[in-house]
């Protein structure tokens, strides 16, 4: 058991060394910005002398690589700064800057609720693709298997927004069964909440469901071709009983790493489908400072879409460590 | 709620009949083996398709749901065209070709043909629209069929939009600038990655060393978050410079996407180069340039094409992402995604103009048409490669 721990925790490591460099690819990229966020901040109206106080207030003046430090540190106790947005407009109030809405106060819910429509996804998205994955290693080469092959191929490979729209067309607007705005708010209860946020789910699920179950297909069509595959077949026990509790276990690796991997690919769908839905998650937060240029905000949500990333393909590594034995005890 | 709960009392309904399908198939037939044999889920399945199918007729006869209608002609067209398509290669062309034809699923035939259509509409754009692209009209707004009772213009088949631009047309541009512009920046995707990693697998030491981790760096950021950061700070400099956003973003996708084919071009490429021909090559005295163009390209070609597809695939559904969210494609180019974010709204109307609320879903579409295409050539192109697995 001691081997594993070692290598879980050399993942461990190499993903918070990861982490740490895209941190600073991040900031980079933030800091080749032509001139800089007091300019950004103040656009047409930039005078000299408002410049230099609000970047001596944002601590603009400083090296590069104090600043980064600040920032890292700041992002660590879940201090993310504040918005140019909020900073503008408390300029413009005359109220100080430091007072507005900070960017880890405004990101803080939306993430929540980011999650939330994660959660809802995964929870429909992972039975229903594992579900079709072993009927359709079940009835390979039928009817069933090339309609299901086709349907998640083409849902696949559609733009998240197609599907979206499709969705809203037929279960919201023909037939009023689900909101097409998922108008999520603080206190309400959760079936209301569930209701919202079943549309966009569904979308996320079309979007997702297609890989998870074609993995889960070809894990278990490799495995059937094994020796003791064949014997429990002339054991005489029923196909079904063969894939679920002989073929099954033994693919979990894969079809773990797989799922790992898409609900780490939900981490971007998000972005597009909270948009279409105007869901108030983190994904349109995210949108909306791209297009002001809020680098803050932009930069906040670009940290904490890739610290998931990065955690979901860890956990996926370390999962599929911990499901094959092969990989437990390394040669 | 009564739908829903119609929908939960319909499947144990269908499981009895399920049983009762099967025991009077045993009873009619004498036990023959189709039925004796037969799993009670078989059973189901036989009976939720039965349902799904007089569902689908009702739906069309019945109730005439427009959209379904249109999808369903939609789909009997296509898989009727694709059919009389590949009727038509198995008759038509060199004996290579006929051949090509004959090894083909439908799906893949499907794909050929609107890839194809695609690149026709694409390349004459300007002799299938009726206008220019930016072509500003005095009618603006008005609604698509061409029938002035409802708002329509007959000089406008799908109406104009909010600045009097035909419809028609633009989305006929869409097709030269969304796919043009996703085939180029795939093209130097390719380019990026399939150099680089050639040349890693051919010098490999600290270069391979320094390229490979620089990609791990980089595709440790999602792509689409990665691009969308990166086109916040392109979008300050293009107004600084004057260059437009498009060419900003042609880079940036380019790059980001060039990480994923250098991982692949390497794993290939490691490979081949361990191989006696490249080792006779080296020893002829032969220079970077010719192993990596004459050696290594010609044996890595058929992975590499299938990928091709697949990055074409995603690169056109990130410009179709980011324009959806207003930072790809700048207007006044025409391009799907930005026409889709701007008609969503006319979604709404569709009890009351059915044509309007299919302008968003035709501009959608259009998109989800040629991935959906690509991507059942490369299934087919990775079957065939694969062999005959179980």
């Amino acid at each position: 058991m001691g081997s594993v721990t070692r290598i879980i925790l050399q993942r461990l490591a190499l993903g918070l060394l990861t982490l740490f460099i895209v941190s600073i690819v991040i900031f980079i990229a933030v800091n080749l910005l032509p001139g800089d966020f007091a300019e950004a901040i103040l656009g047409q109206g930039a005078t000299p002398e408002a410049v230099a106080s609000i970047r001596e207030g944002l601590g603009l003046d400083k090296p590069p690589i104090t600043r980064y430090f600040d920032w890292l540190g700041g992002a660590i106790q879940g201090d993310l700064g504040s918005s140019f947005a909020q900073a503008n407009f408390a300029s413009f109030t005359g109220s100080d800057a430091a007072s507005g809405t900070t960017v880890a106060e405004q990101i803080a819910p939306r993430f929540k609720n980011t999650l939330f429509l994660a959660g809802v996804t995964a929870a429909i998205a992972v039975p229903v693709s594992i579900f079709l994955g072993v009927l359709a290693a079940l009835y390979r080469n039928s009817i069933f298997d090339r309609a299901t092959n086709i349907l998640t191929l083409s849902s696949i490979s559609s733009p998240d927004f197609f599907l979206a729209y499709v969705l809203i067309l037929f279960l919201s607007v023909l037939n009023p069964l689900l909101p097409s705005l998922s108008n999520i708010y603080d206190g309400m209860d959760f079936s209301e909440r569930l209701v919202k946020s079943l549309l966009p789910a569904l979308t996320l699920t079309l979007a997702v469901t297609a890989q998870m179950m074609r993995m889960t297909r070809a894990a278990i069509i490799n495995l059937l071709a094994s020796p003791y595959i064949e014997m429990a077949r002339l054991k005489g026990i029923s196909p079904m009983r063969v894939i679920v509790t002989h073929a099954l276990p033994n693919a979990l690796a894969p079809i773990i790493t797989v799922i790992a991997l898409n609900l780490a690919y939900l981490i971007t769908g998000v972005v597009v489908v909270e948009v279409v839905f105007v869901y108030p998650g983190i994904g349109q937060l995210f949108v909306d400072s791209v297009k002001i240029r809020d680098i803050p905000v932009v930069q906040a949500c670009c940290l904490i879409f890739a610290a998931a990333y990065i955690l979901l393909n860890l956990s996926a590594d370390v999962l599929s460590i911990l499901s094959n034995p092969r990989l437990r005890h390394p040669k | 709620m009564s739908t829903w709960l119609s929908i939960l009392i319909a499947f144990p309904v269908m499981a009895g009949v399920a049983w009762v399908f099967r025991f009077a198939g045993r009873s009619a037939t004498s036990n023959k083996p189709f039925f004796r044999d037969m799993p009670f889920g078989v059973a189901f399945g036989y009976v939720v398709a039965a349902v799904a199918i007089l569902l689908a007729f009702k739906i069309y006869f019945v109730d005439q749901v427009l959209f379904f209608r249109w999808a369903m002609q939609g789909l009997i067209i296509f898989t009727v065209s694709a059919f009389l398509f590949r009727l038509l290669g198995r008759l038509v062309g060199t004996a290579g070709s006929r051949k090509l034809f004959r090894s083909m699923p439908l799906t893949a035939a499907f794909g050929v043909m609107i890839v194809l259509a695609y690149a026709i509409l694409a390349i004459f754009a300007p002799v299938f629209a009726p206008y220019g692209e930016e072509q500003v009209f005095a009618a603006a707004n008005t609604l698509p069929g061409s029938d002035p009772a409802t708002g329509g213009d007959p000089a406008h088949l799908l109406g104009t939009d909010q600045i009097g631009r035909d419809l028609m047309s633009r989305l006929i541009y869409g097709a030269r600038n969304t796919v043009g512009i996703a085939f180029a920046t795939t093209c130097l995707a390719f380019f990026i990655g399939g150099s680089l990693g050639f040349l890693a697998a051919t010098i490999g030491g600290w270069l391979d060393q320094v390229l490979s981790r620089a990609v791990d760096v980089l595709m440790a950021i999602p792509a689409l978050i990665f691009a969308l950061l990166l086109m916040t700070i392109a979008s300050a400099w293009s107004v600084k410079l004057g260059i437009p956003l498009t060419i900003f973003m042609i880079l940036i996708i380019a790059i980001i996407d060039s990480t994923r084919v250098y991982r692949l071009a390497r794993a290939v490429g490691v490979n081949i180069v361990v191989m006696d021909y490249i080792e006779a090559a080296k020893l002829r005295g032969e220079g970077l340039t010719y192993l990596i163009f004459r050696e290594i390209l010609p044996n890595a070609t058929a992975p590499l094409l299938a990928e091709f597809g697949l990055r074409f695939c995603f690169v056109f559904l990130t410009i179709a992402s980011l324009s959806f969210l207003g930072v790809g494609i700048q207007p006044p180019l025409a391009d799907w995604g930005t026409m889709v974010r701007d008609l969503a709204q006319f979604i709404n109307f569709a009890q009351f103009s059915p044509l309007t609320a299919a302008l968003p879903i035709l501009a959608a579409g259009a998109i989800a048409l040629l991935t959906v295409a690509v991507n059942f050539i490369v299934d087919w192109m990775l079957q065939k490669s694969s062999g005959l697995k179980e």
